[in-house]
C-alpha cells in the first residue's frame, strides 16, 4: 500500500495493525441484502431483542458505499445475480461477504432453473452460514466469525 | 347465482362454442373452443345477471404428455353477484395460440405475458406480447414439461463474474 509495507513485520506495523483491525472488526457496517425469509431474521438480529449492537455490527446502511459487511440473506435468482454482484463492486475495499441460509450458501430447497446454486459463484463468501432460516443468534455467530478472521488479517497484504 | 343456473345461462347464450362443464366441490368449470374465448368473455363480463368484473386468474397448463394439448384457464369472480367460475380452453401444442381478452378485462395483459413467458402460449391482439419474468436472454418456456427443472442458462455464473479472481 505504502510507507508500511517497505517497513515489514516490526512492532510499529504490527501494533497499528492490532489497533486496525480492532477498529474494524468492532465497527463493521452490514449492508443488508435481503431476498427471501432470511431477511426476516436478519431484522430480528438488529432488533432490540437480540440486539446485534452489543458486538457493534448494528449500523446497517442502504448504501453500499458506507458498508463492509455484505449479508445476502436469501434466494439469489439469476434476473437478481447481476444486481447483487453490482453491489457488492461498489462497497470500498476492505469488505467481507454473509452467506446467510442455505439457499444463498448452496440454493437450498430450490434445484431449479431460475435459482443460483449458492452465492458463491458471483461473490467471494467469507462466512457460509447454513440453516432455513437460520436463527438470530446463528447470524450474530456468523458476524463473530467475521470478527475473529479481521482481527487475523493483516492490512498491509490486504489488496 | 348458483352454479346450474350460470352454466345452464352460458350454455344456452353459446350452444355450439361450450364442449362441456363439470361441477366439483361446488366449483363450476366449463369447458370452451380456444375460437370463441374472446365473445364468450366480453359476454360473462357484459351480461347484468353474470357480471364477471373481475378477472381474478388466468394462467396456462401444460397437458401435452397426457392429453396432447396446452390449456388456459381463466378464473372469474363477480364482486358484486360473489359467484365465480373458472373458464379452460384447450390449445393445440403444434401452434399454440388463442386470441387475448386484455380488451375484456384490462389485467389480463400481465398474465398473458406470464402464461407466454412460461409456456410459449400466443395471444393474438395482444398489446404487449414480450416476456415479463426470465432474464432478457433466457430462451425456452421453463414451465413446460419438456423444460428441464434445473435448466439453468448458464448452468453457473463462476465464469461471468468471477475468472479475474484468485490471484489475490
Amino acid at each position: 500500500m505504502g510507507l508500511e509495507s517497505h517497513l515489514g513485520d516490526n512492532i510499529l506495523t504490527t501494533t497499528l495493525n492490532t489497533m486496525v483491525n480492532w477498529a474494524r472488526k468492532s465497527a463493521l457496517w452490514p449492508m443488508p441484502f435481503g431476498l427471501a425469509c432470511c431477511a426476516i431474521e436478519m431484522m430480528a438480529a438488529v432488533a432490540p431483542r437480540y440486539d446485534l449492537a452489543r458486538f457493534g455490527a448494528e449500523v446497517f446502511r442502504f448504501s453500499p458505499r458506507q458498508s463492509d459487511l455484505m449479508i445476502v440473506a436469501g434466494t439469489l435468482t439469476y434476473k437478481m445475480a447481476s444486481v447483487a454482484r453490482r453491489i457488492y463492486d461498489q462497497m470500498p475495499e476492505p469488505k467481507w461477504v454473509i452467506a446467510m441460509g442455505a439457499c444463498a450458501v448452496s440454493g437450498g430447497v430450490f434445484n431449479t432453473y431460475s435459482v443460483v446454486q449458492g452465492i458463491d459463484q458471483i461473490m467471494p463468501v467469507d462466512v457460509y452460514l447454513p440453516g432455513c432460516p437460520p436463527r438470530p443468534e446463528a447470524l450474530i455467530h456468523a458476524i463473530m466469525e467475521i470478527q475473529k478472521k479481521i482481527e487475523k488479517e493483516s492490512f498491509v497484504n490486504k489488496t | 347465482m348458483d352454479n346450474e343456473t350460470i352454466a345452464a345461462l352460458i350454455k344456452k347464450s353459446f350452444p355450439e362454442a361450450i364442449t362441456g362443464s363439470t361441477i366439483y366441490r361446488n366449483e363450476l368449470t366449463i369447458i370452451v373452443k380456444k375460437e370463441h374465448i374472446t365473445e364468450i368473455a366480453g359476454f360473462l363480463k357484459e351480461n347484468k345477471e353474470l357480471d364477471f368484473d373481475f378477472l381474478s386468474d388466468l394462467c396456462g397448463v401444460d397437458r401435452v404428455e397426457t392429453d396432447g394439448v396446452f390449456e388456459v384457464v381463466y378464473h372469474l369472480y363477480s364482486i358484486y353477484k360473489k359467484h365465480r367460475v373458472r373458464i379452460k380452453a384447450s390449445i393445440a401444442p403444434n401452434d399454440p395460440c388463442i386470441s387475448t381478452v386484455t380488451g375484456v378485462w384490462n389485467t389480463a395483459n400481465w398474465h398473458e405475458r406470464e402464461t407466454y413467458d412460461m409456456y410459449g402460449i400466443k395471444f393474438d391482439g395482444h398489446p404487449d406480447l414480450r416476456k415479463i419474468l426470465t432474464p432478457d436472454d433466457f430462451e425456452g418456456h421453463p414451465l413446460r414439461k419438456d423444460y428441464p427443472v434445473d435448466g439453468r442458462q448458464p448452468v453457473t455464473l463462476r465464469e461471468l463474474y468471477r475468472k479475474d479472481e484468485g490471484k489475490a
